[in-house]
């Protein structure tokens, strides 16, 4: 688990604060990943970071509209995304590769994406040296 | 997760359980005489413009099931209330230490996961 802790020793050592980017690659249920990398989204962002999120590969599931909770009464990760906007976590992505071997579009999602192919993903990580894959 | 409780507090004659941080332990127990219980467990009295506060962080948890940081519940004070509550300073004023947290135990909440 990543703490606030940790990331102030990141911003310490930087002279311009940077943007955030975290990649969420896990798809809602069966695993931990993805809430735990929402959660950082949300810590980082509630100290006042900019942080943005790329999904993909199966990350783009947590992105389906009508989502139910998980088993066992866990909670889904559906309220978790529909909570970004009020940490003011606006910028959003998708891998349009990811997308399309699922058949999925942008049709089929709770929040507007940008979509990004494949170099425009490349770029995107050139452009954060901050960032946290889950 | 299990959450122990650590004492009891009396409201209208049933005992409501609380947590080691005085949270409740079942949030199903919250009502608003056990939100006036709280309040008097802290020293404090809630006036109106404590009340529109706690509503609204009610609401934030039926639609987001979390409690909010301090950022988002700023952001969603002045989405309901207007530009002039959703401040900091006013929601400090109205919950001295910290809003987010002592606002999420009068509202019957758990505690705010992003709230260090």
């Amino acid at each position: 688990m990543t703490t606030f802790s940790d990331m102030e020793t990141v911003s310490d050592v930087e002279t311009v604060p940077q943007d955030l980017l975290i990649v969420l690659r896990h798809p809602p249920h069966g695993s931990q990943w993805l809430r735990e990398g929402l959660d950082v989204a949300l810590v980082a962002a509630a100290f006042g970071q900019r942080v943005g999120l790329l999904f993909q590969g199966d990350g783009v599931y947590a992105l389906l509209k009508d989502q139910q909770a998980g088993a066992l009464g866990q909670k889904g990760t559906h309220p978790q995304m529909a909570m970004l906007e009020m940490y003011d976590i606006d910028m959003l992505w998708v891998s349009e590769t990811a997308l399309a071997e699922r058949e999925l579009s942008a049709d089929d999602l709770m929040l507007p994406m940008v979509p990004l192919n494949a170099e425009a993903v490349a770029e995107l990580f050139a452009r954060h040296p901050r960032t946290l894959i889950f | 997760m299990a959450t122990t409780t650590a004492r009891t507090l009396l409201v209208e004659g049933q005992p409501i359980a609380l947590d080691p941080e005085g949270y409740l332990v079942s949030l199903d127990d919250w009502s608003e005489s056990v939100a006036e219980a709280l309040a008097a467990d802290d020293g404090r009295e809630l006036t109106p413009a404590h009340w529109e506060v706690i509503a609204v962080l009610r609401d934030f948890y039926q639609r987001f099931e979390a409690a909010p940081a301090m950022r988002p519940l700023v952001k969603a004070v002045k989405q309901s209330l207007g530009e002039e509550k959703g401040s900091s300073i006013y929601l400090m004023q109205l919950f001295p230490e910290s809003p987010a947290k002592v606002g999420a135990r009068l509202a019957g909440l758990p505690k705010p996961t992003n709230c260090l």
